[in-house]
């Protein structure tokens, strides 16, 4: 049987989701230890999701 | 009381439910059924390409049958054996040939292409036009929007810039709102990435950067149907200009971490030449896919959602999905000013690299 390329779009979006998410969570983390600091990680967070996400676009526009 | 408001909102859900069921048959079934639904893809696809009309809306006529659109015709500059050029409402949407000197021309799918007289376009056996493509250099869609927003930036920050040099330094009017981005850009995305000593060179081409991204995004979510940051050949461009600007600038450290990565094993040095190499294309590549992806994405989503209001054609379907394309333009304005910041700051970053020095610690 074969199995729909939309399958791998789906996996690509969970993988996606939980980065991002994990970024945020991370982020979070580190606000709450250093509140002093959250401009510089919020920048980093925001980068790195952004790599996140690239990587999570070029996976769906190869379907 | 709750209880009753309770019931009458059980009733509003059901009567949104049935009214699908309710609506008389003819406009469902027998036209709109499965046509509409071809009908807002195809208009989806068309509204992310670039095109030679600037085109506000389109309907089909009850009366004529026929198709009306509703906008400005733009001019087409081609070059073939010679400059011609003429308005874009001669091509007629594809359907008239459109004559130019003893030359004709005709559109198909979006492109123009040389023909006879009577306008037949002929096809290989993989179904693609084998006709004279001539060379295109149009006023289309896209490039309306490019020196429309060229234009508003030149007069807002040529505003901005004048107010400084008549008011002693302090900024006027619209520039008080521009100023604390211009700053921002300096002091956040220029100089901890790039470096007290070398931001300078770089600071007129990320705010241009910046506020062209910015203002773009911006236009493609009005009515207008703009969709230029959205075309590949758009972020392309712009990826480019970072690709030059980088490896142009690049010092001495820049080239040696490339080809003899220094710090490691000779072995590892050989295998990592033809990484970092890749990376070289990679990194701007990646800028390119990021905005193109992100913003037709974007709109794709978005226009998906206004749609359903027009497949649904009940109470609790249509209101839910313009609750939902409501909120997630909030979101699209977000992250226009998001995908603006990150190529900024992905390209001062690839700048930073570039001019990086290593004299106080070489063994690194």
């Amino acid at each position: 049987m074969e199995i729909p390329a939309i399958v791998g779009g789906g996996l690509v979006v969970i993988g996606v989701g939980i980065g991002i998410g994990s970024i945020g969570k991370g982020a979070m983390e580190a606000i709450g230890r250093q509140p002093d600091a959250t401009g510089k990680i919020q920048t980093v967070m925001l980068i790195a999701a952004a790599l996140v996400e690239g990587i999570g676009f070029a996976a769906l526009f190869a379907l | 009381m709750p209880k009753r408001l309770y019931k009458n909102f059980l009733i509003f859900l059901l009567s949104g439910l049935t009214s699908l069921s309710a609506k008389d048959p003819e406009t469902l079934e027998s036209k709109n059924g499965s046509d509409l639904k071809s009908e807002i893809k195809a208009y989806i696809l068309h509204h992310l390409e670039d095109s030679y009309y600037f085109n506000l809306m389109s309907y089909t006529d009850n009366i004529s049958d026929k198709k009306v659109y509703v906008g400005i015709p733009l001019p087409v500059i081609i070059w073939d054996n010679g400059l011609r050029v003429f308005s874009s409402a001669k091509l007629n949407h594809g359907k008239s040939v459109a004559q130019s000197g003893d030359n004709y021309y005709k559109l198909y799918h979006g492109k123009i292409y040389k023909t006879e007289a009577d306008g037949t376009i002929n096809y290989d056996e993989s179904h693609h036009p084998v006709n004279v493509k001539p060379l295109d250099f149009s006023i289309t869609k896209n490039v309306v929007s490019i020196l429309f927003t060229a234009l508003i930036m030149l007069l807002l920050f040529k505003g901005l810039a004048d107010s400084y040099k008549k008011n002693g330094m302090i900024a006027q009017g619209v520039g008080r709102f521009f100023e604390p981005l211009v700053l921002y850009v300096r002091d956040e995305i220029a100089i901890p990435n790039i470096g007290q000593k070398h931001y300078k060179r770089f600071m007129s081409y990320l705010l241009t950067l910046f506020f062209f991204i910015w203002f773009l995004n911006l236009l493609g979510l009005t009515p207008l149907g703009i969709n230029v940051t959205g075309n590949i050949a758009i972020t392309f461009a712009l990826a480019l200009l970072t690709f030059i600007i980088t490896n142009f600038s690049g010092k001495k450290t820049y080239w040696k971490h490339i080809f003899w990565m220094p710090g490691v094993p000779i072995p590892m040095k050989i295998i990592l030449a033809p990484i970092e190499l890749l990376g070289v294309v990679i990194k701007p590549f990646s800028l390119m896919i990021r905005l193109y992806a992100n913003i037709s994405a974007g709109h794709i989503v978005l226009m998906s959602l206004i749609s359903l209001m027009f497949i649904f054609r009940n109470w609790l379907g249509s209101s839910l999905s313009f609750a939902l394309a409501f909120s997630i333009s909030i979101i699209e304005i977000l992250v226009a000013l998001l995908q603006a910041y990150i190529f900024t700051v992905l390209s001062a970053l690839y700048f930073g690299f570039a001019v990086e020095e290593h004299n106080d610690h070489d063994d690194h």
